[in-house]
């Protein structure tokens, strides 16, 4: 609780009710205000969540796991997981050396190279698969020279994973470089002027600091890297069992009629979901401050 | 300090690992991003002019980016109202399941875009929960442009939520007070005085969702019904473009939605930049 969730009077206790009348709204402006604000969540989040449970599990509990253990849909989760177990790591690595040059150090072009990283967020993800076709399809520029050669990119795993780290792109880099901007080098001159070398000063000073962020961040790059759905879809070729990605699976059974096991599908990826969502506000509200501060809660 | 600072490329500083850390970053950087967007823009550049605007001012071509614009303004400017509203309700009072609320509004970043398109779809066809009692008053939301508004709504509740909320957290309550001493009513305050210091973040939430939304694809494409000129948003037509082998197609329009993008990016930055002059503090 802040101070100044103190200073307003809250709907349940109002032990001085007009004592604040003045830098707060009345008690029925409040509620009013409450309820539009509860009843908007509830049909715009709360009811999609809902839908995809009560859909899954419609056919009832068999069928359920019927859908969600079927060849296919065994398939797409195993590439899912492969696709998320390569481009988060990668993403991950470029976010701290990222971080690293641009927190610890003052050079020119330095706000450039911020917003080039934060490009990905504001491309369309069809683009994202998109480039990736250009490049490495069959009329693209390596494309001639990729299928004489045998190596087959666009339309396979690897692409899905190039489209997948494209659109995870700047995850850890942006929680961990507003963080590391505002702990400053001092850490670091203090342990190295007492003869750590480079990585130990990495290990032993900068990874406790970031530690928090860091985590944060490789959440929120692999919810998304498991539920990408348009640069993916651009660029899977949509191959069943082959280059199938649970997001693409959903669309695949939705399109066939299969409603429930879509939803059955899709129910998993609610789940990370919430997983997700769960973990984040426990790390918001717990390491608050090791968490870069940027737009949310403190 | 500035003057010799100025000449070289960057300060002095005892902290090892810059070369090999900007080195990668740059390398990887150009590798996955800006190698392939520029091969996409060299691509679309060697269509030549007369073709590029054939392709994009294609009647429904056209149609698909006026569909787009016009869907995520509407949907942006809901988010805008909406999420003012949520994120006043969830700094200034205090109500049971707060927490809980707070939480959830990043639920549609979290939650997989196709997950969310059946999910809408699901409600608001004409059978849905939703859509059967829409039904009843005559509306039909699924598979009409209504849907893709309803769909980018979703997509976008989080942004306006996410700019204004700490800007409102951090909003001195001396202003206020001094406000209402001074004979404002709580309404000439929250509109005179609150309101407009809050602009700046919800205007750059207001361009971030916007943006997010004109891109948008998987949770659109489901509820959308996808007619062509009537229902058919412009990354569905890359899309469409791409599995006819219309390479040319597809590169053109994207070409003009990465235009759009870049230049919401510098709007967003501009906002910003004239935050940080007028207010003191970013957007």
């Amino acid at each position: 609780m802040t101070v100044e969730n103190m200073l307003v009077p809250s709907a349940a206790g109002t032990a001085a009710p007009n004592r604040y009348e003045a830098t707060s709204e009345t008690r029925g402006v409040r509620i009013v205000l409450i309820a539009i604000a509860v009843l908007f969540l509830a049909l715009f989040l709360l009811l999609p969540l809902a839908a995809v449970f009560m859909e899954a599990f419609r056919g009832g509990i068999q069928a359920y796991f019927a859908a969600i253990t079927e060849p296919d849909a065994l398939a797409a989760i195993r590439l899912t997981l492969t696709v998320a177990a390569i481009a988060v790591p990668c993403n991950l690595i470029f976010g701290v050396a990222a971080a690293w040059a641009i927190a610890k150090f003052e050079f020119k072009g330095k706000s450039l190279l911020t917003t080039l990283i934060d490009l990905p967020f504001s491309v369309s993800p069809v683009i994202s698969g998109l480039v990736y076709v250009l490049l490495f399809g069959a009329q693209g520029y390596f494309g001639p020279w990729l299928s004489a050669h045998g190596i087959q990119i666009a339309f396979a795993v690897p692409g899905i994973v190039l489209a997948t780290i494209f659109v995870t792109f700047p995850f850890v880099a942006r929680e961990l470089i507003p963080l590391m901007q505002e702990q400053g080098t001092g850490d670091e001159e203090a342990a190295l002027s007492l003869g750590a070398n480079g990585w130990q000063t990495f290990l032993f000073v900068t990874l406790p600091n970031i530690k928090w962020a860091l985590l944060y961040g490789v959440l929120l790059c692999n919810a998304r890297a498991m539920g990408e759905f348009g640069a993916v879809a651009v660029i899977s070729g949509k191959i069943r069992g082959l280059t199938n990605t649970m997001p693409l699976h959903v669309e695949i059974l939705y399109n066939e009629y299969a409603f429930s096991a879509a939803f059955a599908v899709a129910s998993l990826l609610a789940l990370l979901a919430l997983v997700t969502l769960a973990i984040k506000t426990f790390l918001e509200w717990r390491f608050a401050d090791g968490i870069a501060a940027a737009g949310r809660s403190h | 300090m500035s003057g010799t600072a100025v000449m070289r490329f960057r300060q002095p500083s005892v902290l090892p690992g810059f070369g090999i850390a900007l080195g990668f970053t740059l390398v990887y950087l150009s590798g996955i991003v800006l190698i392939p967007l520029a091969a996409m823009i060299l691509k679309s550049a060697g269509l030549g002019w007369a073709e590029f605007w054939r392709i994009v001012g294609d009647p429904r071509t056209l149609a698909a980016i006026r569909l787009s614009f016009g869907a995520s303004l509407l949907a942006a400017s809901i988010n805008a109202v909406f999420g003012v509203l949520l994120a006043w309700v969830l700094v200034r009072y205090s109500f049971p399941g707060r927490r809980l609320a707070d939480a959830m509004i990043d639920l549609p970043f979290a939650l997989p875009t196709a997950v969310a398109g059946i999910a809408l779809t699901t409600l608001y066809a004409p059978n849905g929960w939703i859509g059967q009692f829409l039904a009843t008053l005559g509306l039909k939301v699924a598979y009409t442009p209504i849907g893709i508004v309803i769909a980018l709504t979703f997509i976008g509740l989080p942004f306006v939520v996410r700019t204004v909320e700490p800007v409102l957290r951090e909003f001195d309550r001396e202003a206020e007070e001094a406000a209402a001493t001074l004979g404002a009513t709580r309404r000439q305050t929250v509109f005179r005085v609150i309101l407009p210091s809050l602009l700046p973040a919800i205007l750059t939430g207001y361009a971030l969702a916007l943006a997010r939304s004109i891109g948008e694809y998987g949770s659109v494409i489901f509820i959308a019904g996808n007619i062509p000129y009537v229902s058919e948003i412009t990354p569905l037509l890359i899309v469409i473009r791409l599995e006819e082998f219309n390479y040319a197609g597809a590169t053109a329009i994207a070409a003009v939605m990465l235009a759009i993008s870049f230049s919401m990016l510098l709007i967003i930055n501009l906002i910003q930049a004239w935050s940080r002059r007028r207010f003191g503090h970013d957007g």
